[in-house]
């Protein structure tokens, strides 16, 4: 059944937690709990979501849950399914989820994603992608886009934010030839919700890469979120996607599908303006910006499945 | 079926591990670690033991995958050395505070750099603090034995606690000696299944594990471990009343006290060269000189009283470690010296660094530490001119004493004088070490 607004159960799994107002990344976890059954075990990194929801006495999954060590979100959901599996004691709709943030995923828990693909171990990794540190207080990490003033990229007279690209997780992760992946927003919740319902019913390795804004380290007010969330796709800066690999596409070396292609990009500008950590930007690195999306959008077109 | 073999140390592990019966296995190869993951992946393809064996791709990871599997229940083994122990180290602490009863072992070797394989025990020395019981063994057998017993202790519902065993890099992991293997029946008679109870997940009543505690939390949770940590002393001495009966062999707990209840010199030691000290201890016994040893078998929980107790009338004790916190000393030595200390027991202690990176402490050494001893408790050596840490073969007070080293050359006629020169053969030169030795 597909699941939306109407039929997304009303059962609450992630609550009482201490999250920001607006924070995309604990509406990515409620969300994506509420469609994977209340036999999920969830496991999760240090990052916003763990330090929001693990506060001894008052701790916020309803369903089974424990913290990782930073680097190991992988491996510890690997250890989970292993010993749920050996002991005979895994149910049926039991999904072994983790939730890492995009420091937690593209840059130290890189290593430990890749051995669980590389072993095709039946997990359920989500990136919670807010593009930096945002528990620590908004330091740059390798999913920071071009331009976003940080803690630790600051804007100032010689560069004017973050110097490097986005970090292409998602592909990274298809090169390995996993089951499934995908590319969602919180601001395209049925997309998301679609893409979750699938991942949860697919066995061996599944990895999603949500966009989950921070409205606190973007520069962007609270009630604004989900809109800088629709923003972002509309504009071409994130992409809505999925790969599916050889097995489950049929196709050698697997296949890659957008899930929407926009006929028109509404304006990069517009996006990045109404952030302020990209207040610094000049008009030349806009356009800089808006050619490196048209360049991408250019190999999607041609090699992707719209 | 019981049998006798003859087994490297990393073969006699991967035997006790195998009667365990542990149900995830995280492996991740590291010399001389390796031929336990080896084994271990052969009995798991063979059938001799149902287990899920996970090829992660690191140490961090062998440790993280051991703790999400003890989340639910699961009895978990994973092995390292070394660059291995210390690329996992953040790992330890999760385990030891989530109360994870994981079981590891650890083949001792030197930390780079210089980069180098062998053996030595810095490694887990530095990880004294990580909230691991660490036990050592001597010899292959205990090795095995160690396996088993490691498990009914960390799972002690009072203990909860992780367990490092650790094996000498090559002279225990790789030097083959004959080993009882025990019956799989009377293993599990003395291992039941590990139940979990109060630490995993439970569909039924869903928990969160392993969250964060403030600081107005933080204290009650690190005393809770601490608790665990003292509790493991006794349920070592539960586990080895049990294992006697089961096995017929038997273990002298926390420490083994050699020759201690007169003794005037005794050395502490750890590990395979307490053989040599063994050896030693008792050649000076025959001799009329009043020699003991301590072998520290537990470095946590850190037996003082035990260790208080067989130095009680000693006027001479060493050290010896293959082990140094530099700039300091020995850390056995300064754990030794705690506990003397507060005992009100100023014994002088001399700190013998040596074996570091597979480095052979030679016969002709262990006579000179003895001797070292023999000298301070006759007071031919004032205490306070007896150099406190030195590393043998480079400024140790023992080299000037190892020489003459051989019986037939003169233990009897002993000649050297602390500060003078040495008469007789060298390290090397001397035929009893040439001609097999240790």
């Amino acid at each position: 059944m597909a699941l939306n607004a109407k039929t997304l159960p009303d059962d609450e799994f992630f609550f009482g937690h201490k999250a920001c107002a607006g924070c995309g990344g604990s509406l990515a976890v409620r969300a994506a709990l509420k469609v994977l059954d209340p036999n999920a075990v969830a496991a999760l990194p240090a990052g916003c979501m763990s330090a929001v929801g693990f506060n001894f006495p008052q701790l916020s999954f309803a369903n089974n849950a424990m913290i990782t060590p930073f680097a190991a979100t992988a491996s510890v959901l690997t250890g989970i399914e292993a010993g749920l599996r050996a002991q005979g004691i895994k149910p049926d709709d039991c999904t072994v989820v983790g939730f890492a943030g995009d420091g937690g995923t593209a840059d130290i828990g890189l290593q430990a994603l890749s051995g669980a693909i590389d072993r095709n171990d039946d997990v359920l990794y989500i990136c919670y992608d807010n593009e930096a540190y945002m528990n620590t207080g908004i330091q740059k990490s390798s999913l920071t886009p071009f331009g976003a003033k940080t803690t630790t990229t600051p804007a100032g007279r010689n560069a004017h934010g973050c110097l490097t690209q986005k970090k292409n997780v998602f592909e990274i992760v298809a090169a390995h030839g996993i089951p499934y992946a995908a590319t969602a927003s919180v601001g395209y919740l049925p997309d998301f919700l679609r893409k979750l319902e699938r991942a949860r019913d697919i066995r061996g390795t599944r990895f999603i890469h949500v966009i989950a804004p921070c409205p606190t380290g973007w520069g962007c007010p609270e009630a604004d979120m989900v809109d800088v969330a629709r923003d972002i796709v509309d504009c071409g800066l994130w992409y809505l996607a999925e790969y599916e690999g050889p097995q489950l596409s049929g196709v050698p070396g697997g296949q890659f599908k957008l899930s929407r292609n926009p006929r028109e990009f509404a304006s990069v500008e517009a996006y990045l303006r109404r952030q302020g950590r990209f207040r610094a930007l000049t008009n030349d690195e806009i356009a800089q910006v808006e050619a490196g999306r048209d360049a991408k959008w250019e190999q999607i077109r041609r090699d992707w499945t719209a | 079926m019981r049998m006798k073999r003859f087994l490297s140390g990393d073969e006699a592990f991967a035997e006790g591990v195998r009667l365990a019966r542990p149900q995830v296995i995280s492996a991740y190869p590291i010399t001389p670690q390796t031929v336990v993951v080896e084994r271990l992946s052969e009995m798991v393809e063979e059938g001799q033991l149902a287990a899920e064996y996970v090829h992660v791709e690191s140490e961090h990871s062998a440790l993280s995958c051991a703790i999400g599997a003890s989340a639910t229940g699961a009895r978990t083994f994973t092995a390292t050395s070394s660059q291995g122990l210390l690329y996992m180290a953040e790992c330890l602490t999760y385990a030891a505070g989530g109360r994870f009863p994981i079981v590891m072992m650890n083949a001792n070797r030197a930390t780079a750099l210089p980069w180098n394989i062998y053996g030595d025990q810095r490694d887990s020395l530095a990880l004294l603090d990580h909230g691991w019981v660490q036990a050592y063994a001597q010899d292959n057998q205990e090795a095995l034995d160690l396996a088993l017993m490691a498990y009914a202790v960390a799972e002690d519902p009072e203990v909860r606690t992780p367990f490092m065993v650790n094996l000498d890099g090559f002279a225990l992991t790789h030097t083959y000696e004959s080993v009882d293997i025990p019956a799989q029946e009377q293993a599990d008679a003395f291992l039941p299944p590990y139940d979990g109870a109060g630490n995993r997940f439970d569909f039924a009543n869903p928990v969160n594990i392993g969250y964060s505690a403030g600081p107005e939390f933080n204290r009650y949770f690190k005393h809770s471990a601490h608790e665990g940590m003292l509790a493991a002393a006794g349920a070592v001495e539960r586990a080895e009343a049990r294992f006697a009966e089961m096995f017929g062999r038997s273990y002298p707990g926390l420490i083994e006290a050699v020759d201690c209840e007169d003794a005037d010199i005794v050395l502490v030691t750890l590990g395979s060269i307490a053989g040599l000290a063994r050896e030693r201890a008792a050649q000076l016994r025959a001799q009329g000189v009043k020699a003991g040893l301590v072998r520290i078998r537990y470095m946590r929980p850190f037996p003082a009283r035990q260790i208080v107790e067989a130095l009680a009338g000693a006027a001479a004790v060493g050290v010896l470690e293959k082990d140094v916190s530099f700039g300091a000393e020995g850390t056995v030595m300064t754990n030794v010296c705690s506990a003397l200390q507060q005992a009100g027991n100023a014994v002088p202690v001399v700190n013998f660094v040596g074996g570091l990176g597979g480095d052979d402490i030679t016969q002709a050494q262990m006579r000179g530490i003895f001797e070292v001893l023999e000298q301070i408790a006759a007071g031919r050596i004032a205490p306070e001119d007896c150099p406190r840490v030195g590393f043998l073969g480079v400024d140790s007070v023992a080299d000037e004493f190892g020489n003459p080293c051989c019986e037939g050359c003169g233990d009897a006629g002993f000649v050297a004088v602390a500060g003078g020169e040495s008469e007789g053969v060298r390290d090397g030169a001397c035929a009893t070490d040439a001609e097999g030795g240790r």
